[in-house]
């Protein structure tokens, strides 16, 4: 369960974030929807806890990311926009620290490793270092840090940014596997995207919440029925 | 405790990954050994002892030490590591102080591979031993100051060459702190107290008392308190830091 509370974030005179306030339960996988700059990845910095909030508050199962920052941090996996990791590791080393960090034992660390390295076909790069991977890869590599410890609450942006489309279909079946138990926020630029893995969309611009429904519903806004012109016109409008 | 080792092994791993490890031990150990036999005088003085050797290390840290120091969080910055990095369940208190330990760590193998030294003077005579454990310490201990300063210094950008300049300057004032250079711009106008709180804070002042085999407890608690002052400032930094 996630919940934000007029969540605001100001970078000098620019409100990045402007009072959202939204709640996000277990088995909803909500897509963050908007043009560049809309504040999608400081939103999700914040609920990381990367980011702390200007004003607001945001909860994640029950703790508060701003005062209680390492219980909020257990629950969460979290891919940072770029997937950064350390480019003179091999990805098993790697995944091997985050676990570690994470305080898996020795065997459970062991078990998800293996868990993890065949969900995300990552057996024949284990041992070559992360700086010499292809872009998709180091995404997919990214991805293996956050569902790692199997948490409750993924957040996750832009996971399919630099695949190829058969990877990216792999990574869309991937969250939708996990989608029944978990809390899952994405964010993309892809709207089809929203079609295959979200049960709910939300556009935001300007640092606000411009729109928050379903999929399906959001389609019904435009006469073409079409994702595309709907985030058009709704977006479109806020630019000008 | 145990993110902390966790974070530490990583680190000291990462050093030896690339070839900054090598780079430093190979020209650590090439410099003391130049400055030892050339500039020191050490067989010309004709005494059993390691200072000549000791009374380089201030200098030789002063840009090495900065430029091991620089990367510290200056790269995870530019990487964008450091998000992966305070968004797992880390204290930043906890990913300060495991960093630090490795960088030591790390510097004082580059010190314990000077051992041939030692080897060296207790085979042309019969040095006091336990003084030469002092310098070593001592130099340890330096070398620590250093890395607290560089490492908070690397916290404030992500460009490690600024990190590299500011962290020298900011060393170099410490070593300078005790002479008259430093001192004569505070003696003509501030008070007595003042000059000598800005002497006591010198580097040299504390590594020489150390050096020549006297491990004073306050020369003790000056180090501590100096690496757990910038390791607190380093915290603090990287908690301002993310706010904006």
């Amino acid at each position: 369960m996630i919940e934000t509370d007029n969540l605001s974030k100001l970078f000098g005179q620019l409100r990045a974030v402007d009072g959202l306030s939204f709640t996000v339960k277990p088995g909803e996988v909500l897509g963050f929807l908007g043009p560049n700059g809309a504040g999608k990845s400081t939103t999700m910095k914040m609920l990381a806890g990367f980011v702390p909030p200007s004003a607001g508050t945001a909860s994640i199962c029950g703790f508060d990311v701003a005062t209680q920052p390492i219980e909020t941090k257990r629950r969460v996996g979290y891919l940072p926009e770029g997937a950064p990791s350390y480019p003179e590791m091999t990805p098993l080393g790697f995944l091997d620290f985050v676990g570690r960090v994470r305080g898996m034992s020795n065997n459970s660390r062991r078990g998800r490793l293996e868990e993890v390295i065949a969900q995300l076909h990552l057996e024949s790069v284990l041992h070559q270092t992360i700086d010499t991977l292809s872009k998709g890869y180091k995404r997919r590599v990214g991805l293996a840090q956050a569902i790692l410890h199997d948490p409750e609450v993924l957040i996750l942006d832009e996971p399919t940014d630099g695949l190829d489309p058969n990877q990216k279909h792999e990574v869309r079946a991937l969250i939708n596997s996990m989608a029944k138990d978990k809390l899952i926020i994405i964010s993309t630029h892809i709207l089809e995207e929203v079609d295959a893995v979200c049960n709910r969309a939300m556009i935001i611009a300007h640092g606000k919440i411009l729109a928050d429904d379903t999929p399906e519903q959001l389609k019904q806004r435009a006469p073409s029925g079409r994702l595309d012109d709907v985030f058009r016109e709704i977006t479109g409008g806020a630019n000008a | 405790m145990s993110v902390i080792n966790t974070i530490f092994r990583r680190e000291l791993r990462s050093y030896f990954a690339t070839p900054v490890a090598y780079v430093f031990i190979v020209i650590f150990l090439v410099l003391t050994g130049m400055f030892t036999f050339y500039l020191g005088n050490f067989f010309e003085r004709g005494q059993a002892d390691l200072l000549p050797f000791f009374n380089f290390h201030p200098w030789l840290y002063l840009f090495l030490v900065p430029a091991l120091s620089m990367r510290l969080w200056a790269e995870e910055r530019k990487s964008g590591s450091i998000e992966l990095l305070m968004t797992l369940p880390v204290t930043p208190w906890q990913a300060v102080v495991g960093k630090f330990l490795a960088a030591w760590a790390f510097t004082l193998c580059a010190l314990v591979l000077t051992f041939p030294i030692w080897v060296t003077v207790n085979y042309l005579g019969d040095p006091d031993n336990g003084a030469i454990v002092a310098g070593y310490c001592g130099s340890a201990l330096l070398a620590g100051g250093f890395l607290a300063i560089g490492a908070c210094i690397s916290s404030v950008t992500k460009n490690q060459v600024i990190a590299f300049i500011i962290s020298v300057v900011i060393c170099f004032m410490f070593l300078l702190a005790g002479l008259p250079l430093l001192l004569d711009l505070f003696s003509g106008w501030a008070p007595q107290s003042i000059v000598d709180a800005i002497a006591s804070l010198s580097f040299l002042t504390h590594f020489n008392s150390i050096s020549k085999g006297v491990i004073d407890l306050r020369d003790l608690v000056y180090f501590g308190l100096l690496i757990g002052t910038f390791l607190y400032a380093n915290t603090i930094v990287l908690q301002l830091k993310q706010a904006d």
